[in-house]
């Protein structure tokens, strides 16, 4: 296995704060890595380090041996990396095949004249790019109408064509930020179903999720973050019995040593 | 993300097929409304051929032109530019100073026009496209002000008096192009030219990546958009649409001063494209003939046909805000044969 996705003390900080600090993981194509961690520990920050929309302040980001720390987001999209968002960026005012259109920006296949003089070059590639388009919502199972804007349809159908965007991105890797906020548990036991078919079209899927149930089925490996610092990474196994975990969703037993917590705080 | 769950079952109402509403909108959206629209044109000169309503229909269509490369910029991309006019004014003063230097038909700086617009496209974009909003419309109005004030001081361009006597747009033999019927009909090759490659522009790759930066500049970033790139590119094919009405602005009047250039003007086009609908070709082709034409029709309110004017604008957006005609964001749905169901089926990846 090749590492697609090669992130190493990434570090990022605002101001006094260290949002992330000291992250390191890898991915590999065909796997799924799960990221999970409390609100606010940083876990959104460390997608948009890697995505280039914000800029580390340490550490470095590769991919397939290249280094992409700090580039614009555009020329790391180019790269090979396809992302979705924590709260929809959707374009509302553009139809379902549109947004997904989107996706297939680099593809290519015109340029200016071929528009204005709707060439056989031009009208193959806009052939294509509808195609493509149906392809990828087909392969998320949307269901919807597809002619329509897309603030018109239910956040669930929101949901599916934000990430068959991402999908007609066609990346090696995949970002999906919380990709079962918000929806109900049918969605996501498709959701689960939809996340194991697209590693298995070969992209290394790298996915942030509050739902525990969901992380510990999907996820191969797991990366557990808790203040921007990463405090485990393991199989699901490995996570679930890692006692730091535990302290870091359910807190510490009250009986805990009072002292330690002195010096804990006194390090903060 | 299934079928039997709240979250699917909520699509938009179909519009519904028969009311007069329905029919009205079938025919609007028709792909082909542009040629009644380019037939309508062409007759004109039949049904009025004074002098006088020749020039105001030529001024008319060169305002459709400014207007249809303001929508690239404002009505595609959502860049809003204020100092719009001054590429209007990079076209004609570069049209008339070399066709006046060099005695050539103003049609052969067309070159030039293009490649000077673009120049000015790139000099003005480059540094404010960095700028997001409001920051860009006040620097865009500077440097629309900017370019007025720099012609109203430059020898080059003839000083406050500006530059007249400009030779024909084109001579063939005995017959001047300029006489204003022919010129007329020129316009209107042209300018249906440019609408209508306006348009194409509008629904291509690069089009869509100017709407996906009008909507979400970050989304839009996020799926490999060099947005930069794009807003410039955005700019600099509006700076081309303005070179081209400046020159026929420039052969049309044969004289080119400062005064053609103000941020009244600016405004007035801005004010056609919001009134036609933003980022709809065909309603700002409305908008730029509403704007251009009304004033000359309401002559019989004579000192206060601006006033007519102003509060005629005000009511439409009262009531219209999105325009006349506004950008609708519907397309066909899938047509799918069994064929393409087969194929589609067995297709991998």
């Amino acid at each position: 296995m090749s590492a697609v996705l090669e992130v190493s003390d990434l570090q990022i900080q605002f101001g006094g704060v260290k949002a992330v600090d000291g992250l390191s993981f890898v991915a590999n194509a065909k796997e799924i890595i799960a990221v999970i961690g409390p609100n606010g520990a940083g876990k959104t920050s460390a997608f948009n380090c890697i995505t280039g929309f914000y800029k580390p302040t340490g550490g470095s980001v590769k991919l397939n041996g290249t280094d992409i720390t700090g580039k614009r987001p555009a020329d790391i999209a180019a790269g090979g990396v396809s992302r979705t968002f924590q709260n929809l960026r959707l374009f509302p005012d553009l139809t379902v095949l549109d947004n997904v259109r989107a996706g297939m920006h680099l593809y290519g296949g015109q340029n200016f004249l071929d528009a204005i003089f709707h060439t056989p070059r031009f009208k193959r590639s806009e052939t294509l790019y509808t195609d493509e388009a149906h392809y990828w919502l087909d392969f998320v199972g949307y269901k919807g109408q597809r002619g329509v804007p897309i603030r018109n349809l239910a956040y669930g159908q929101q949901k599916q064509v934000e990430i068959a965007r991402a999908l007609a991105r066609k990346a090696e890797l995949l970002l999906l930020d919380e990709p079962a906020a918000g929806l109900n548990h049918n969605e996501k036991q498709t959701l689960l179903e939809l996340v194991r078919r697209i590693r298995d079209l070969g992209t290394a899927v790298v996915l942030i999720e509050h739902d525990m149930g969901l992380v510990m089925e999907v996820s191969e490996r797991i990366v557990v973050m808790n203040f921007g610092k990463e405090i485990a990474e393991g199989t699901p196994a490995e996570v679930k019995a890692n006692p730091s975990v535990i302290e870091a969703y359910l807190g510490k037993d009250d009986d805990a040593n009072d002292e330690e917590e002195v010096s804990s705080r006194g390090d903060a | 993300m299934s079928e039997n769950t709240d979250t699917t079952f909520a699509p938009p109402p179909p519009r519904t097929k028969n009311t007069l509403g329905a029919r009205l909108t079938a025919i609007f959206e028709n792909k082909y409304i542009g040629w009644p629209a380019l037939g309508i044109a062409l007759l004109m000169p039949f049904i009025t051929a004074s002098a006088y309503s020749l020039n105001v229909m030529t001024t008319a269509l060169i305002f459709v032109v400014l207007a249809a490369g303001l929508n690239i910029v404002v009505g595609y991309c959502g860049l809003l530019d204020l100092g719009y006019i001054a590429f209007l004014a990079v076209g004609a003063y570069t049209a008339g100073i070399l066709s006046k230097m060099f005695e050539l038909p103003v049609l052969f700086t067309l070159p030039a026009v293009i490649v000077m617009t673009v120049l000015a496209g790139l000099l003005i974009g480059a540094p404010t496209l960095r700028l997001r909003s409001d920051y860009l419309a006040i620097v865009t109005l500077g440097f629309g002000e900017i370019t007025r004030i720099t012609a109203n001081n430059l020898q080059l361009t003839g000083g406050p008096s500006g530059i007249f006597g400009i030779p024909s747009f084109l001579t063939i033999g005995e017959l001047d192009l300029q006489q204003p019927v022919i010129f007329y009909y020129i316009t209107v090759v042209m300018v249906a030219g440019l609408v209508l490659a306006a348009a194409r522009l509008g629904k291509s790759r690069l089009g869509r990546a100017w709407r996906y930066v009008k909507e979400d500049e970050d989304a839009a970033e996020a799926m490999g958009i060099h947005t930069y790139k794009v807003k410039l590119l955005a700019y600099i094919f509006g700076a081309v649409w303005g070179g081209f009405a400046g020159i026929l602005f420039a052969s049309h009047l044969s004289a080119v001063s400062p005064q053609s250039f103000l941020f009244l003007q600016s405004a007035l086009v801005l004010m056609a494209v919001v009134l036609g609908g933003m980022g709809n070709m065909k309603g700002v082709v409305i908008g730029a003939l509403v704007i251009s034409l009304l004033p000359e029709l309401l002559r019989d309110f004579a000192e206060y046909r601006y006033l007519v004017f102003g509060v005629l604008l005000v009511v439409v957006m009262v009531f219209r805000p999105q325009g006349f005609w506004p950008a609708r964001g519907y397309e066909p749905e899938r047509k799918m044969t069994a064929v393409d169901a087969a194929v589609a089926e067995g297709r991998s990846r």
